[in-house]
């Protein structure tokens, strides 16, 4: 019996996080349209939070989805070699990358970077009246500070995506001039023919879900800090595991989804 | 000052809770155009909730409380706002933004909030930190400042957009004698050059006494006096007599009180 109110519990506080979730989305998103603030200046806020989440991203996720291609083109040759079928690599590695992985590794490096950042920001202004005074000064703090974060992360999600797909592509092809006789451009001509449009596409849709996701989960866990520097490190470390866990189960979700309508 | 005129801010039983606890017990007060009130008070007096509550972070439970001429318990969001844009307030940690310098913050509402050139704003800017002693501070980042100066330039920033009423929360805590009477004679100044309504909230005495045209003493949510000073001097309630000869609560009842309200 405890244990079934333990469930009901935990169901409520989760359906009323998402709740509280949505609303926060809704109301920066309704703010980008029609904002309280001067539109100047809430696009130079927009293109500041635009490079500090897109821009300086760039190199660690070339780094890491170059590699995830080098280990996705070993893990499958190992597979495809018994069968004779190593040319077949460019193919899974085209395919895992765009559809799954650059888009989730992208996710999950921009929830370290950027989701993190947004909670220790908007929770340290929390606990040192900034949000109050903000709020003062007659500027809607989701306005003011929610809005630049959720336009600058929807649109360099894809952007970071498409650059995460091209690296895990290059990473895949270094693996296949070295263990399996293509050269550049016949890695790239058989990567091309291996994807369908749909591939990508599949994937930035993800990825603007996920910029949703990792906005939303970051300011909320910022407003909802308590008194003190230590509530903003359980804000930050809350806004991190949230963010990863929607996010792993989003991808779960729209993966099914495109499972289920591509008709194979 | 003439007390004929309508009061600029003025309470009818206003009541204030936080969750189960109430802090405000139904305050009855008025505070004059251009007087300068001081509320007094010792910690967990609620001087800072009637604060938040006369700003509009805190929403009266029941009871009014009006604002030049709005009652701020029934207030729209945007109601609120043309209200705050009349109003300043300068935090206790000065709260200014942190990812902006000096100037930017002071320029903040004046960016915001009017259609003024960029010139002018730069202008004004140097004006209002002209006023605080800070003009050679402009391109300084908050966290490069001390103490007092945080809290001069709070000043300033609540005073760009010319308010009608300028609200003080603790003003002189936690800076040396010499800074806090440097802020206090600040005080002093804007109340002669600029002919505003001052409200400013305080534990300090001797700032309360050498600011004030009248102070509300308060008492565990209730007002005990709203006197001048010379009067408050002479009283001989014995909570003020208290306070004024700084004795030491001798009733263990109150701090067990205490203790058990954070226990919960």
């Amino acid at each position: 019996m405890e244990l079934l109110l333990n469930i009901g519990a935990a169901t409520e506080r989760g359906l009323a996080y998402i709740g509280g979730l949505v609303q926060l989305l809704g109301r920066a998103a309704a703010h980008a349209f029609v904002s309280p603030l001067k539109r100047s200046l809430s696009f130079q806020r927009a293109s500041h939070q635009a490079m500090a989440v897109g821009v300086s991203a760039i190199p660690v996720i070339s780094f890491i989805t170059f590699f995830i291609g080098v280990i996705m083109a070993l893990q499958a040759a190992y597979e495809l070699k018994r069968f004779g079928a190593i040319q077949l690599v460019a193919n899974m590695v085209a395919i895992s990358i765009t559809r799954e992985l650059g888009p989730l590794v992208t996710g999950i490096v921009v929830i370290g970077r950027s989701g993190s950042a947004f909670a220790a920001e908007i929770g340290t202004m929390k606990v040192t009246e900034e949000l109050d005074a903000i709020e003062t000064m007659a500027l809607p703090p989701v306005a003011f500070l929610v809005t630049p974060k959720l336009v600058a992360m929807l649109v360099m999600m894809p952007c970071l995506t498409i650059w995460a797909d091209l690296m895990g592509v290059v990473g895949g092809s270094v693996f296949g001039m070295i263990g399996a006789s293509y050269t550049f451009g016949t890695y790239l001509a058989a990567t091309r023919d291996a994807l369908l449009m749909r591939d990508i596409v599949t994937g930035l849709v993800k990825s603007m879900v996920f910029g949703f996701v990792i906005t939303g989960v970051g300011c909320l866990e910022g407003f909802s800090t308590g008194a003190g520097s230590e509530q903003v490190g359980r804000s930050t470390t809350s806004a991190v595991v949230t963010s990863i866990f929607l996010v792993v189960f989003v991808d779960l979700v729209f993966t099914a989804i495109f499972y289920m309508t591509s008709g194979t | 000052m003439s007390s004929s005129e309508a009061p600029v801010i003025y309470g009818r039983d206003l009541r204030v809770q936080y969750g189960d606890s109430e802090i405000l017990h139904g305050l009855n007060f008025e505070v004059r155009p251009r007087e300068t009130m001081v509320i007094l008070g010792g910690s967990g007096s609620g001087k800072s909730t009637l604060l938040r509550t006369m700003v509009g972070l805190e929403k009266p439970t029941s009871g009014s409380v009006w604002v030049n001429g709005r009652n701020l318990a029934t207030a729209s969001a945007s109601e609120m706002d043309e209200v705050r844009k009349k109003i300043g307030l300068s935090f206790q940690g000065g709260a200014l933004i942190g990812s902006m310098t000096v100037g930017e913050n002071v320029a903040l509402p004046l960016r915001e909030h009017t259609n003024l050139e960029e010139s002018t704003i730069e202008v004004m800017v140097r004006i209002k930190l002209q006023q605080v002693g800070l003009i050679k501070f402009e391109h300084f980042m908050p966290s490069q400042l001390s103490g007092g100066m945080k809290k001069r330039a709070a000043v300033a920033r609540a005073m760009a957009m010319d308010p009608e009423i300028l609200f003080f929360d603790e003003p002189s805590a936690g800076l040396d004698p010499v800074v806090a009477a440097g802020i206090d004679q600040l005080i002093l100044n804007l109340k002669q050059a600029l002919a505003v309504t001052i409200v400013v909230v305080t534990h300090e005495l001797a700032s309360a006494f050498l600011i004030a045209d009248r102070i509300i003493v308060l008492d565990d949510g209730h007002i005990i006096a709203a006197v001048t000073p010379d009067e408050l001097k002479k009283s001989t309630h014995p909570r003020i007599q208290q306070f004024l000869n700084r004795v030491a609560d001798t009733e263990a009842g109150d701090d067990v009180d205490h203790l058990q309200l954070f226990a919960e």
